[in-house]
């Protein structure tokens, strides 16, 4: 209980300018100095020049610098009170602190501008190069840059610091506004891939210019469009809205989600044909890895075992399709290919290597399974670890290279068909169709597992082993059965990984593959299906894969690190993924409102003491 | 009663971890309908004991046997499959999953799943709060209403014999009276209770019988009255500011 709990504190309007946080203050300014640094030192301005964002003045590179005054302002100008929120008192002190941090901000970033361009650090760091001096220095002096910094900086801090003290509806139209430009400038490629498929080129001909970016009219129109409809959206956050939904009749929800899977199903056969090779090439990427996701949501998510060798079955499958598929391995079937309802040969006969995938598949599950799934926690993601590397090992190496191919790997794999349509691998519209069979059997299965039996026993099996154990659940059991799950639509995914790039390398399964789909099922949240899709579409859609170029294709060298970064923001500020089961989402908030409830000094939700 | 068959039994278990001989020949003779409690110290072996009975450690010799039938080697899940099931210590409840879940698996290995509304009425009729709190995170649920899940969790595989190990544990002292005389109505009910307790002097005022264990040993065996007017063992657990 805090003692002084009982005496609310008075409330004044506006805080008076002096009640400045000037720790807090010059904290945020060093931080965002050394933030705004760090992207020039690590050549994320320079590389992401290229891309021009709004013609002719505004380059993604420079984009990368001026949120961070903007987001220092706000946080410096935030006083978040003991219940974790941020406190109502606004006022002119919010705009002090936001405008001395930007200035600090740019002060710090000046001195480094300064720095690099009176010494000569490329040794070291191989990104200062003057390149980035002239950027930074905008073509002009030292002098005169360093004071556009300064104020620059010291106007968008006072933005941030201004975002505190608007109302809402004003907050929300500014950043819908901006995000809205944002993102329209950086769908670019997509766009204009849409709008020729639709035929409607004349609107993105007026939309972006010549040499990229969006045209400063554009992006003005945009922005007032993205305005008004911020400011006419409503002030429920998108999980208040997912509670409403989900409060309503079970009746009405089973048809609202009925019409949502339609209305999906009619976009996946009709979106591939009008959008051009490119966004294809995507959305196959992004349905490649949510069933990889698909499958590691199952072991991690629902099963809770942390695999960290889920790669594995990934390359077990891609090598299985190889070696039956190619002319080039000793163990080539003529008879075989990935043909789907051919009816002039034999019928079933892709699927034929389906089931030899699904095989192989659970085979491997349960070889790498049943040794390590007496393991708990981190010894199993530890081992399972060293068993993804002994797998890309095995087929790399000389040993087995009369089978594998070793480091040549397995080439010339056909291309597969579905009835009349041949499915290439250069044909990313067909392999996307491919996949997205593939997913919605994954979705069914995953959905099914969810409630049923197995899936109760998976829950407690995460909750409690021993307990599980105690109730008669044969823990090893459930155990391999998520891992073989699991590996089987790994295995799927690898066949079409396979017969999309047409050839399998060892080197495509690096230990890193196993990571950005841990990272994706993190992200997108642990249990939920939808999330699993979201996080895919974000990770590889948006940033690419590991070694898949994604929609912002200039962040590719920088990709782990904002992968690394946005797993830090996620576990700080989102922790249950970005859309989360509604069971986990329970279970993180509710027990942070414990939490605050506990500092507060409130009753919180769950503690009764009524057993009388 | 008495002369019936036992339904759980330990022939000359004897049980080590690693170099620990944690059990040492231990004997106990359960029969159907009674209620049994071991009694003992910190680290005499009563965990150990019931952890034998599930086949969750494996006896170095001896045998446990279930309604006449030798369990040793036998899976935890053929136990629970054979009638035997455990309420744990500190409840151990499934805490994010809801009440309702917890009930659901603790029918598991049921094969009549389409019973299971029986059993969940009966469980109701005890414990009407168990029914309000359905659809509630098991975790939010306050100390009392937990240990009513957890016994309702056990309830519902239909047990001939409920193993109970420290149900006072971590209870408010009205909430251990409540529980048992919940325990007691368990039995009566028909269900074999064997029940792991530090608390003698509760535990002895409900029970038939008891055994007291001291460092893996069995060393006293007798009816509960004759146990509550033994010397030695009032001495050792009961204290003696009780039995005034």
């Amino acid at each position: 209980m805090m003692t002084d709990s009982a005496a609310p504190p008075s409330k004044p309007d506006v805080r008076p300018m002096t009640d400045v946080d000037w720790e807090k203050v010059l904290r945020s300014g060093a931080l965002a100095g050394l933030m705004l640094s760090f992207i020039a030192a690590i050549g994320m301005v320079t590389v992401l020049d290229e891309r021009t964002m709004i013609d002719p003045w505004l380059s993604l590179g420079y984009l990368a610098l001026v949120w961070v005054p903007v987001f220092f302002g706000f946080t410096a100008a935030s006083e978040p009170t003991p219940d974790g929120g941020i406190s109502p008192v606004k006022g002119e002190r919010d705009l002090l602190s936001g405008l001395v941090t930007g200035a600090l901000a740019g002060l710090c970033f000046s001195f480094f501008i300064v720095l690099i361009d009176t010494y000569d650090m490329t040794d070291i760091f191989s990104n200062l190069l003057p390149r980035l001096v002239d950027l930074l220095t905008f073509d002009r002096g030292i002098g005169v840059a360093a004071a556009i910094w300064i104020v620059g900086c010291a106007l968008l801090g006072l933005c941030g610091g201004a975002a505190q003290v608007v109302s809402a509806r004003v907050k929300r139209m500014l950043s819908w506004a901006f995000v809205g430009v944002a993102i329209v400038a950086m769908l670019e490629a997509v766009i204009i891939d849409l709008s020729q498929g639709l035929r409607v080129e004349f609107v993105t001909d007026f939309m972006y210019a010549k040499n990229g970016g969006l045209t400063t009219g554009a992006a003005i129109i945009l922005g007032a469009i993205f305005g008004a409809a911020g400011f006419q959206s409503s002030d429920k956050t998108f999980d208040q809205r997912r509670q409403e939904r989900m409060s309503q009749p079970k009746e009405v929800l089973l048809r609202k989600n009925m019409v949502a899977a339609g209305v999906a199903i009619l976009a996946v056969i009709f979106v591939p044909m009008v959008v051009g090779g490119l966004t294809n090439e995507l959305l196959a990427n992004v349905g490649l890895f949510v069933l990889l996701g698909l499958g590691l949501n199952i072991v991690v998510g629902s099963a809770g075992l942390l695999d960290l060798g889920y790669v594995a079955f990934f390359a077990v499958g891609a090598y299985t399709t190889a070696i039956l598929t190619s002319p080039l391995s000793p163990y080539w079937v003529p008879e075989l290919t990935l043909d789907f309802f051919s009816w002039e040969d034999w019928f079933w006969k892709g699927w034929v290597i389906v089931a030899v995938v699904l095989v192989m598949a659970a085979i491997s599950g349960i070889l790498v399974g049943t040794p390590v799934i007496r393991l708990r926690g981190d010894y199993l993601a530890i081992v399972t670890l060293g068993f993804g590397e002994i797998v890309r090992i095995l087929f790399l190496s000389d040993w087995l290279s009369p089978y594998f191919g070793g480091a040549q790997g397995v080439t010339n794999i056909p291309s597969a068909a579905i009835g009349p349509v041949e499915i290439q691998g250069t044909s990313s519209q067909s392999i996307f169709y491919l996949t997205a069979v593939f997913v919605v059997i994954a979705i069914y299965v995953a959905w099914r597992l969810q409630s049923s039996r197995t899936g109760r026993a998976w829950s407690a099996l995460r909750e409690d082993e021993d307990v599980a154990e105690a109730m008669g659940i044969n823990t090893t059991a459930v155990k391999l059965t998520a891992f073989v799950t699991g590996a089987v639509l790994a295995g799927f995914a690898g066949m079409i990984f396979a017969v999309k790039v047409g050839s399998v390398f060892p080197i495509s399964f690096k230990l890193l593959v196993s990571i950005i789909i841990l990272v994706i099922v993190i992200v997108g949240g642990m249990g939920s299906i939808a999330g699993v899709i979201v996080g895919a579409v974000v990770l590889i859609g948006v940033l690419g894969g590991p070694t898949q170029p994604g929609l912002l294709q200039e962040f590719g060298q920088f990709k782990l690190l904002i992968y690394g970064a946005l797993l830090v923001i996620m576990m700080l500020k989102r922790p249950e993924g970005l859309w989360p089961s509604v069971r986990r989402q329970r279970e993180l908030r509710h027990e942070e409102l414990n939490q605050d409830a506990w500092l507060t000094g409130t009753p919180g939700t769950d503690e009764e003491e009524d057993d009388a | 009663m008495p002369d019936s068959k036992p339904i759980l039994e330990f022939r000359g278990v004897n049980v080590h971890y690693g170099p620990v001989h944690v059990l040492k020949d231990v004997n106990i003779e359960i029969r159907p309908g009674e209620m049994v409690c071991l009694l003992g110290g910190n680290a005499s072996g009563k965990t150990t004991t019931l952890k034998a009975c599930l086949g969750m450690v494996a006896p170095s010799s001896g045998d446990v046997v279930v309604d006449g039938e030798i369990m040793t080697g036998a899976t935890t899940a053929q136990i629970v499959a054979k009638g035997i099931t455990m309420v744990p210590e500190n409840r151990r409840l499934f805490k994010r999953m809801t009440v309702k879940e917890n009930l659901e698996i603790g029918a598991y290995l049921r094969t009549d799943r389409d019973h299971l509304d029986d059993e969940l009425d009966a469980i109701f009729e005890m414990f009407p709060r168990v029914k309000e709190r359905l659809g509630q995170k098991a975790g939010t649920l306050s100390g009392g209403e937990q240990q009513m899940v957890a016994v309702g969790r056990a309830l519902m595989a239909k047990p001939k014999v409920l193993l109970m190990d420290e149900p006072s544990m971590g209870l408010a002292p009205v909430l251990v009276q409540q529980n048992f005389e919940i325990i007691e109505q368990i039995n009566k009910a028909g269900v074999t209770v064997f029940m792991v307790e530090q608390n003698a002097n509760m535990a002895l005022s409900i029970a038939d019988r008891g055994y007291v264990l001291q460092t893996g040993r069995i060393v006293l065996d007798d009816t509960a009255e004759a146990l509550v007017a033994n010397e030695d063992l009032r001495k050792a657990y009961l204290g003696d500011a009780d039995s005034a």
